[in-house]
């Protein structure tokens, strides 16, 4: 590997690092100048001024907002990112008790519809024209139309209610078998993947149309190259880059874009965890929900374009 | 002996965006016998690269065979299934495309695709396959054969990717080989030795080849007997020689007529305003990209101490081959990428280095015409919108004097006056420039830059815009900046012409002194390298114009040295790579940038 392709993979970190900085500062102020005043929400009405000094000293509410900043910003590097104002559990604890059936939902959920998306979009560009492409196209069209909580309830009243093959609600904790884990998954995970496999199928399908259209794919098929050579040696390998990028953006709504399934199955994940501390005014729970989206999304888009740069022959061999 | 190809009232359809099906080849049949090289020659859109393709039951995307019958070694093409057709791509036919840069795969490296096909259709071991190849590589003269094919596309130049393409057509050892256009993407410098190469190749293989091209001077070279199309209907065939000497068809009259030399330029006006003031001056500009040093160089130095002058209603000819910096200094006058040093002076008075910061009345007077001429106007503009804009712009026009002047503009370009109500894509490629130089000329300009204005037009219609720009030149006196890769164009309209070499200018002249020696030697190169329309130019080349053909890529590079040292016949070793290279005069009257002297020259080329 050359030193170029070293420097620009490190400068994509920083840049993402960078990024995340910023990020912080921007769910730190976006916090900030939310109306209302933590210690009196915390203690309600009835408290004593006193009380709500006390409150404010002990919160660090009296401190000028910098100070805070980097108060909240050293705790959350150091893995505390505070204490629930609500129910004064560590804010790091309730997330541990969210994350793992967060990463959970969004990790099967790649599994399932990566394989079937790309799959998909290679089919469609290479047959593209075919009735195979214009159904796979009519179909993902169609499906991405449809708001998500239509697919879920949808899903719900047919395979549960209907034909009751999986259970309408999805609890995650205390699986036991694999039967039973394929149950609980099985609707959440059908309804996200509807959306995202169009996504990324017809991304998938745009990048290798752009591909198969070069000359060295049509020079590949004048040396008398099968399809499937053609695809796998030729067309593929040039498409690293737009196509990891496609299942990057999507995968990065896996996380936070959840919340309609979470709630629709009432599936214990982080999305629903960060809609109630708002709806609490739970201000360091959202701020810690907020920042782990953030940083999920920039870590995705970061190993897009890495993958993009290590695919770039141009950069790999100088 | 039976024909190697047969090819019987091949028809061919093509369904365009809007789905309205056309045929593009009408009616076309003919053989070729084993060992012939016959060549396919046309403009755009005269089908011949469609037919060379359907050689191979091949159509590209939206194309159809549509009836007709091809027979290849008495097999009938179109009755193949696909398998049988991939068994025959690559093996009994292979293809060497035009633009080698885009056929290679940019993800792998050379080698296995130049042996993919023997690969594809087992055709040996692959270990024996790469020796081949190797042998390959050193028959067609690249550089480093042995390792050549660990590379890949992008770390190799231009002319030696075609060289490579052509032995990934040699390698499975073809009964038939299609060269499509494979020069027409180089620099003439390197042209001339890809075609020796091929030519090479083709004749101790005795192998059957169709070479698709439009240029008559090269296919002089390569065949045996040419096909002329157009409009996918063959309008003669005939023996190389025949066609030349004694063409019969009007068409083919009016191919070789636009590729024979023919001068347009002003000779009469220029000499009278000879003694007046340069309308253009370009004084040492330097000139790149990327952040600037201390003395002002930058990082990617594209012009080095480049210096130029233009008079009122002449025109000045910037040849040099691609990457030579010709383009950016037509940037730099136009303010486009400010120089980082030197001045450019217009009438006179320094012109700011941006174009944001020159008046008006400045930007005005110098107007640019590009290569594209489809991407330089706005596709959702009427033609009378797009000429309009500078009139309103320039001189505050509107209404009614507006819609005059857009008429008067469109008839100097010899264009209809009910163009003003079309849309740029229903209109052709020369259509489009004249758009552009109707718009170029509503400024009413002193001076149009003109990059490459002609090369993505076919011969006739590029033939028709220089006679035009000739006679807009006596009508209304503007000066031009004529940039072209191209010799022969530059000589037909020119009165002065500069050489550019990895920016550097090597030799600046007027036209006629351009034909008389002593020539700078890379002005003497270039020169040499224009094929000739004659058969056995390309035979009586001398070794040494080949010599110097064959290192690789120019480079500028920072010093003040000679950046040709490397391709040149004539070097001194230790002074043209060292030394700042000094300007001379020579007595024929132009300027040469050069270590020799003009006697040394002389006894140089006499030798």
């Amino acid at each position: 590997m050359s030193m170029v392709v070293v420097r620009l993979v490190l400068s994509r970190i920083a840049i993402a690092i960078l990024t995340l900085g910023f990020v912080s500062v921007a769910v730190f102020v976006g916090t900030e100048i939310l109306p209302g005043d933590v210690a009196e929400a915390i203690l309600g009405q009835g408290a004593t001024p006193e009380a709500v000094a006390g409150l404010r000293a002990a919160l660090h509410l009296d401190q000028p907002a910098h100070i805070r900043y980097f108060l909240w910003l050293g705790g959350l590097l150091s893995g505390d990112p505070g204490r629930s104002l609500v129910n004064n559990l560590p804010v790091a604890e309730l997330i541990a008790s969210r994350l793992p059936n967060s990463l959970m939902l969004a990790a099967v959920t790649a599994v399932v519809c990566v394989p079937i998306a790309l799959t998909l979009g290679i089919l469609s560009a290479v047959w593209r024209g075919s009735l195979f492409d214009r159904a796979a196209n009519f179909l993902t069209t169609s499906i991405v139309a449809v708001p998500e909580f239509l697919i879920a309830t949808l899903a719900v009243i047919v395979f549960a209610v209907r034909l009751r093959w999986f259970p309408a609600l999805s609890y995650a904790a205390g699986i036991i078998s694999l039967d039973q884990f394929f149950r609980l998954f099985a609707l959440p995970v059908f309804t996200l993947s509807c959306v995202l496999t169009a996504w990324m199928m017809r991304m998938t399908r745009a990048a290798m149309i752009d591909t198969l259209r070069s000359s060295y794919v049509e020079m590949a098929v004048l040396k008398g190259a099968r399809p499937m050579r053609v695809v796998l040696t030729h067309a593929l390998p040039n498409t690293i880059g737009p196509i990891a990028n496609a299942v990057a953006l999507s995968l990065s709504y896996l996380l936070g874009g959840a919340i309609i399934v979470e709630i629709v199955f009432n599936y214990p994940g982080l999305a629903r965890l960060l809609v109630d501390a708002v709806s609490t005014r739970d201000m360091p729970l959202v701020q810690a929900c907020v920042m782990i989206f953030c940083s999920a999304y920039l870590y995705l888009l970061m190993l897009a374009d890495i993958a993009g740069i290590l695919s770039n022959p141009r950069l790999r061999h100088r | 002996m039976a024909p190697l190809v047969k090819v019987e009232n091949l028809r061919v359809t093509a369904r365009d965006e809007r789905g309205r099906l056309s045929v593009i080849v009408k009616d076309v049949s003919f053989e070729v016998q084993p060992g012939e090289v016959v060549a396919l020659i046309g403009e755009s859109g005269s089908g011949k690269t469609t037919i060379a393709l359907s050689l191979m039951g091949y159509a590209r995307s939206g194309a159809r065979i549509a009836g007709g019958k091809i027979t290849f070694d008495g097999r009938d093409v179109l009755s193949l299934s696909k398998r049988e057709l991939s068994s025959l791509r690559g093996r009994n036919i292979t293809y060497v495309p035009q633009s080698a840069a885009a056929s290679f795969n940019p993800a792998r490296p050379l080698l296995k695709q130049v042996i993919e096909s023997s690969q594809i259709h087992k055709m040996m071991p692959q270990a024996e396959a790469k020796t081949e190849a190797v042998a390959l590589f050193r028959e067609l003269v690249l550089p480093d054969p042995e390792h050549v094919g660990e590379r890949y596309p992008h770390q190799v130049s231009g002319g030696q990717l075609q060289r490579l393409l052509a032995a990934m057509a040699l390698v499975t050892d073809p009964k038939l080989i299609i060269f499509d256009e494979p020069t027409t993407a180089l620099d003439v410098t390197t042209q001339i030795e890809v075609l020796r190469v091929f030519k090479k190749a083709i004749k101790e293989r005795g192998t059957t080849a169709v070479y698709v091209s439009h240029d008559l001077a090269v296919v002089a070279q390569m065949a045996d007997r040419i096909i002329v199309l157009r409009d996918g209907i063959i309008r003669e065939v005939d023996a190389t020689g025949r066609i030349l000497s004694e063409p019969k068809n009007d068409y083919t009259k009016s191919l070789i007529a636009a590729a024979e030399p023919h001068t347009r330029a002003t000779a009469p006006g220029a000499i009278q305003t000879k003694a007046a003031p340069p309308v253009l001056e370009v004084k040492s500009v330097v000139a790149g990209y990327g952040a600037t040093d201390r003395d002002g160089v930058p990082v990617l130095p594209v012009l080095r101490d480049v210096g130029l002058s233009i008079k009122a209603g002449t025109t000045l000819g910037v040849i040099g081959e691609s990457g030579c910096g010709k383009s950016t200094l037509a940037r730099v006058i136009a303010g486009l990428l400010p120089a980082a040093r030197g001045e450019v002076l217009l009438d006179g008075a320094p012109l700011p280095r941006r174009a944001s910061q020159r008046t008006r009345d400045q930007l005005r007077r110098i107007q640019i015409l590009f290569q594209m001429a489809d991407t330089a106007v706005n596709p959702s503009r009427t033609v009378g919108r797009i000429l309009g804009r500078p009139l309103e712009f320039y001189h505050g026009l509107g209404g009614d004097q507006c819609r005059r002047r857009v008429a008067e503009l469109l008839d100097m370009v010899r264009l209809p006056a009910m163009m003003a109500e079309r849309y740029p894509g229903e209109l052709s490629g020369g259509q489009k420039q004249r758009v552009n130089l109707a718009r170029a000329l509503a400024a009413k300009p002193s001076l149009i830059l003109c990059d490459e204005i002609t090369s993505a037009l076919d011969t006739v219609v590029g033939a028709a815009i220089l006679d035009l720009l000739a006679e807009l030149q006596r009508e209304v006196g503007v000066a031009y900046l004529f940039i072209s890769h191209d010799l022969s164009t530059v000589k037909a309209v020119c009165d002065e012409v500069m050489i550019l070499y990895a920016g550097q200018m090597m030799e600046h002249g007027s036209r006629r002194a351009l034909g008389q020696r002593p020539l700078h030697p890379y002005s003497d190169l270039l020169i040499s390298s224009v094929p000739e329309l004659r058969q056995g130019w390309l035979d009586g080349i001398s070794e040494n114009v080949l010599k110097e053909a064959s290192v690789g890529v120019a480079r500028p590079g920072r010093g003040e040295a000679c950046s040709f040292f490397e391709r040149c016949a004539v070097r001194v070793p230790g002074r043209c790579d060292v030394e700042p290279t000094p300007l001379r005069s020579l007595t024929k009257g132009a300027k040469i940038r050069c270590q020799r002297t003009e006697e040394e020259l002389i006894d140089l080329s006499a030798r």
